[in-house]
């Protein structure tokens, strides 16, 4: 029995232990510390190199929280809605920008840029509106273009130099085996390539985003449907969507999109996005590659299928236009945090023209016209060519401050046909507008 | 028909019936660990291993998982790395001989960290709060204690996705979003309905006469349950405190809707250890299997109470 | 060994009761009041973490609140409810959970039952096996969701390997969590490999509850095994085996966990079970009155079947 009162208390020690440590919320002495969030990718890893800079100049501790590109939009959507002071500086996705300037989650940083002659101008335009402005085309400004990014193309150039390969290509096709054009060259190439045994092992003719639960196959589909006549809504009647998203073009856009993953993606890859990409590029399991550009830094160092291997051409065109998928993100400061002052001098100090220069060259992507219309730039990097051109051919999905929803139906009625072979893709598109109609209605905008 | 002079019972099985219920049986569970063993193989394997098709059963193992999953750590260029100081410890090693450089441990630690606290003690306050009903429901005639107890029995009936919604709202009321003790009050209240339920069955076992004796003494009844009640119940309070331990490390829903990152454990946290531009399938395997090791240990520890344990003390052999 | 030392105490004690009025002067609490201070803090707990929410629920359920817009809720009736029960695409994820309940309940319960007869012959190691086969059933059902991705994986995964192992199938030509006719098959598959081994264990204490004698009996009537099974052994399992469908049929019809890591609903939303529904009606599109009324729906529906189901169980118990 006195073992009982002694395991008895024992266990009561530990329970209060654990409760106090679980009632003890992060505690921390704080010395002087920024904390900075994004998701984590390779790029996250080159800023913690950079961010050492900022910490020698000023003294200021740069601690960094990462999240995965799938739970990277709930977590900090959650964190900011939340208003939570976890993160004082945060590199949000460009969607964000519409929630974030009317529920007031970033500072707004007109003043601050005006007082620190941080001039606009001085960045790519696409940049300036996709990831700092709110309303679009206004000159309201949210955040800093911090990460220039769009989707492009890899390829395997020494796959593509093969004489036998090419005399077979031109021999079907009449034309040479080169990076394609227009989505209809891309479909020849992807298909001349699937199935075919090279280095020993099957291959596959592309790659393409499929990704269902936060973003993926939308980020991927808009890059076809783009270029054959779809839009979020008609330029002249802003919010009237019916007859622009569900147009004739826009549906075939989506069944070109369907084919390429139909004949040419690997098996399995139903559910895939970036990182399984990058995985079957570099296993040598595919020709072509659709990814980010922030990507594509790690991707020509790769050992195995990097340098001489490996070459990048910019989103095919299609005969309704020649655009590409705005990636990227603003470096925002957030309202909620309690060194929004030292934040500032974050954002100060990263704009300065020397920082955006050691920023790409460290592995980022700065939209600094400086850096990125350079001529050193140019020749660089293998893949700067097309990267600017891409950047200067961009369109990005809403960024209203409802664009969850909006993108989930998306994601829902592209995966639904594209993966699940549901019903037509004019059926998809005309549903799709129906789920937009209701989201806006409930935004309080009631578009005809 | 030809009669067989004495049909063997059901209950006796023919030495012959006994092996071929052997091999089904043994076939079985050797398919059925499968799954397991291969996870547990592939937290071994180096990454080029792990993505090898066909798939590879020999293979020369290492660590590499292990220290992906607990490390951070950057992609440099062998220029870079040849100018660094030797590497001092051996995962240090593993990383650098990947061109990899280890920049500070990862976010699993917090998370397995979160795993225990939150586990421990959500369970024990629910042992101890499910402690007392459970005697009070045994030994007192507790007014409509059929209803009280089937109501307690019915909250384990709601579907956890369907109360999360309200309680999400009412946790970020209270400042309880994405915090331990928020965490721990939710999973006592979930596994304070099992408790009792388990510890009622294991209560009524212990005979009556020993309290009755002891209250004839003059003792107390609170110290009668603390000399006499409580000793005799350890078995039954050590299997039903694995039981809530189990739950809590398990869970997944509540976890993942009412926390970001400070509060988290490793269940909602698994499926994103993600390594450097692809999926790191041997870091999420070593992570699976350091965090199934403790329940498979649990399960072999409790094989005598499981019955009881999964059916709330319902069924007991 | 307790039960000898109160006998000796209260032995002793029983000596010694002269001393006793001393002791008994010091009184307690009363048993009433013990009883009520043990049961309340349990019950307050649960009221909070329980009643209290699933009543905001349903008080949400009735308005249009979205808990990511400032807005205070504005009530809208049973417009929720309405639009919840008309719609199309809400009924075909209920169909797809009631396809995945049943499906996995009918394995488990053929599968189970089985495992648990052949256990019960009682060969060398039996216990041994039957520790190994618990095992899938007390991991997490996130965890395991995750990593049958890795074993489903169509060129580096096992499962297709050994399929086109055995069957000369190519291993790359299906897949199992990518194909729309292979998927809801797939979440079947991984649920009865977790929970065959709860159907087992409930089945085999069924087995082994009913006494020698009866079999004795049979065997003096010449019964021959096949009418000893369905004789005695079926009717003794029953109320066993129907308990853990009971349990089975209430976890699989809320299952989220394993499913939302294994296929996320997909492909498109063929494995979309309602619990998926609504979380991404939750919190993913923060429709918080509308998931408020899936929830209720969900609720009512589990207590109402629960209900008849245990009616039904309790008469065969009687039988």
């Amino acid at each position: 029995m006195r073992m009982s009162r002694t395991t008895l208390s024992l266990a009561c020690a530990a329970g209060t232990l654990a409760m106090t440590l679980g009632a003890a919320s992060s505690a921390q002495a704080e010395g002087k510390s920024l904390t900075l969030c994004w998701a984590a990718w390779d790029p996250a890893n080159a800023l913690v190199e950079l961010d050492k800079d900022f910490t020698k100049q000023t003294g200021i501790e740069m601690k960094h929280e990462f999240v995965p590109w799938t739970s990277y939009a709930d977590h900090f959507i959650n964190l900011l809605n939340s208003r939570s002071s976890e993160c004082d500086l945060i590199i949000g996705d460009s969607q964000w920008i519409g929630g974030a300037a009317e529920n007031k989650w970033y500072v707004k940083l007109n003043d601050f840029f005006d007082k620190n002659k941080i001039s606009m101008d001085t960045f790519l335009p696409a940049t300036v509106v996709g990831y700092a402005e709110w309303p679009k085309n206004t000159p309201n400004y949210w955040g800093l273009p911090a990460m220039a990014d769009a989707v492009g193309w890899t390829y395997r150039k020494d796959w593509f130099a093969k004489p036998e390969l090419r005399a077979e290509f031109k021999a079907k096709y009449n034309r040479e085996l080169e990076p394609p054009k227009t989505w209809d060259e891309l479909l020849d190439v992807a298909k001349f390539f699937t199935g075919k045994e090279i280095d020993g092992k099957k291959v596959y003719g592309s790659y393409i985003f499929t990704e269902r639960g936060s973003e993926g196959i939308t980020m991927g589909v808009t890059n076809a449907m783009y270029n054959y006549g779809f839009d979020y809504m008609d330029p002249k009647q802003p919010y009237h969507m019916n007859g622009v998203v569900n147009s004739a073009g826009a549906a075939k856009g989506m069944d070109v999109y369907k084919e390429l993953f139909k004949c040419c993606q690997p098996p399995g890859l139903t559910n895939a996005y970036m990182s399984e990409g990058l995985d079957a590029f570099k296993s040598g399991e595919v020709a072509m590659q659709m990814n980010w550009y922030a990507f594509f830094p790690g991707l020509a160092k790769d050992p195995n299928v990097g340098g001489d291997k490996i070459g990048f051409f910019k989103n095919p065109a299609g005969p309704a236009g020649d655009f590409t998928q705005l990636g990227g993100q603003g470096l925002s400061v957030v309202a909620a945090s309690k060194n929004v002052d030292d934040a500032l001098l974050y954002i100060k100090w990263f704009a300065q023209p020397e920082i955006q220069q050691k920023w790409t060259d460290l592995g980022g992507a700065s939209a600094s016209k400086a850096v990125l219309l350079s001529d050193a730039y140019k020749n660089s990097v293998p893949y700067a060519p097309s990267f600017v051109e891409s950047m200067g051919m961009v369109k990005d999905f809403w960024a209203e401050p409802l664009y969850v929803p909006l993108l989930l139906d998306m994601q829902n009625r592209v995966h639904d046909y594209v993966v699940a072979d549901k019903g037509t893709s004019q059926k998809a598109l005309d549903a799709l507008v129906k789920d937009w109609l209701k989201v806006f209605k409930q935004e309080g905008k009631d578009p005809s | 028909m030809s009669v067989n002079p004495s049909p063997r019972p059901f209950s006796e099985p023919s030495p012959l019936s006994r092996s071929l219920a052997a091999i089904v049986v043994v076939l079985y569970a050797v398919v059925s660990i499968l799954p397991l063993a291969w996870i547990g193989a592939t937290a071994f394997k180096s990454q080029e291993d792990a993505i090898a098709y066909p798939p590879k059963l020999i293979f020369k193992p290492t660590l590499e998982g292990f220290v992906d999953l607990f490390t951070v750590q950057t992609h440099q260029a062998p220029e870079f790395i040849a100018k660094l100081p030797p590497p001092q410890t051996w995962y240090e090693k593993i990383a650098r001989d990947r061109d990899m450089v280890i920049a500070g441990p990862s976010r699993v630690v917090e998370r397995f960290l979160n795993s225990l606290i939150i586990g421990f003690g959500s369970t024990i306050l629910a042992t101890f709060l499910g402690t007392l009903a459970a005697y009070a429901f045994s030994r007192f005639r507790v007014p409509m204690a059929d209803d009280l107890l089937f109501f307690i029995l019915s909250t384990r009936m709601m579907p956890p996705i369907a109360v999360a919604v309200p309680i999400y709202m009412m946790y970020r009321w209270l400042g309880l979003y994405d915090t331990r003790i928020g965490m721990i009050l939710l999973y006592t209240a979930v596994n304070v309905s099992l408790a009792v339920w388990l510890l009622k069955g294991f209560i009524d076992e212990i005979p009556r006469e020993y309290e009755e004796a002891a209250l004839v003494d003059g003792y107390t009844r609170l110290q009668a349950f603390r000399k006499v009640v409580l000793p005799q119940a350890v078995t039954g309070i050590a299997a039903t405190s694995i039981f809530c331990l189990i739950f809590s490390w398990n869970e997944y829903a509540f976890n993942l809707l009412l926390t970001s990152s400070a509060a988290q454990t490793m269940p909602p946290f698994i499926p994103f250890i993600i390594g450097e531009g692809g999926q790191n399938w041997p870091a999420v395997a070593a992570g699976t299997t350091l965090f199934l090791l403790p329940i498979v240990i649990f399960t072999i520890a409790l094989r005598k109470h499981l019955l009881r344990g999964i059916t709330f003390g319902a069924v007991r052999k | 060994m307790n039960g000898t030392n109160a006998t000796r105490t209260l032995v002793d004690r029983r000596a010694m009761r002269t001393a006793a009025p001393a002791a008994r002067a010091a009184r307690g609490l009363s048993d009433r009041s013990i009883a009520w201070l043990f049961i309340l803090p349990t019950m307050a707990l649960l009221l909070a973490i329980n009643i209290f929410p699933l009543i905001w629920a349903i008080r949400l359920s009735f308005t249009g609140f979205m808990a990511n817009l400032p807005a205070p809720a504005g009530f809208i009736g049973i417009d929720n409810y309405v639009d919840i029960l008309t719609d199309e695409d809400v009924w075909t994820n209920f169909q797809i959970t009631a396809h995945f309940v049943f499906w996995t309940i009918a394995l488990q319960v053929v599968i189970g039952l089985g495992l648990a007869l052949l256990i019960n012959h009682k060969f060398r190691g039996h216990s041994f096996w039957t520790t190994v086969i618990l095992l899938p059933m007390m991991l997490s059902p996130a965890v395991v969701g995750n990593f049958w991705t890795l074993l489903f994986q169509p060129q580096i995964g096992p499962f297709n390997y050994l399929i086109g192992f055995f069957t000369g199938i190519a291993p790359s030509s299906f897949t199992m969590i990518g194909s729309v006719a292979l998927a809801p098959w797939t979440i079947v598959l991984v649920n009865t490999w977790m929970w065959t081994p709860y159907v087992m264990l409930i089945c085999l204490a069924g087995l082994r509850s009913i006494p020698d004698y009866i079999y004795e009996a049979a065997e003096v009537d010449r019964a021959s095994p096949l009418r000893q099974f369905w004789s005695i052994t079926l009717p003794m399992v029953l109320p066993f085996l129907m308990l853990s469908v009971l349990f089975q049929a209430i976890q699989s019809f809320v299952m989220f966990d394993m499913v939302n890591l294994l296929t996320s609903g997909g492909p498109g939303s063929t494995t979309e079970l309602v619990s998926i529904t609504l979380k991404r009606a939750a919190f993913e599109k923060w429709e918080t009155g509308y998931a408020s009324a899936l929830a209720v729906i969900l609720f009512v529906t589990i207590f109402g079947a629960a209900n008849v189901y245990v009616r039904a169980l309790n008469w065969v118990k009687q039988q």
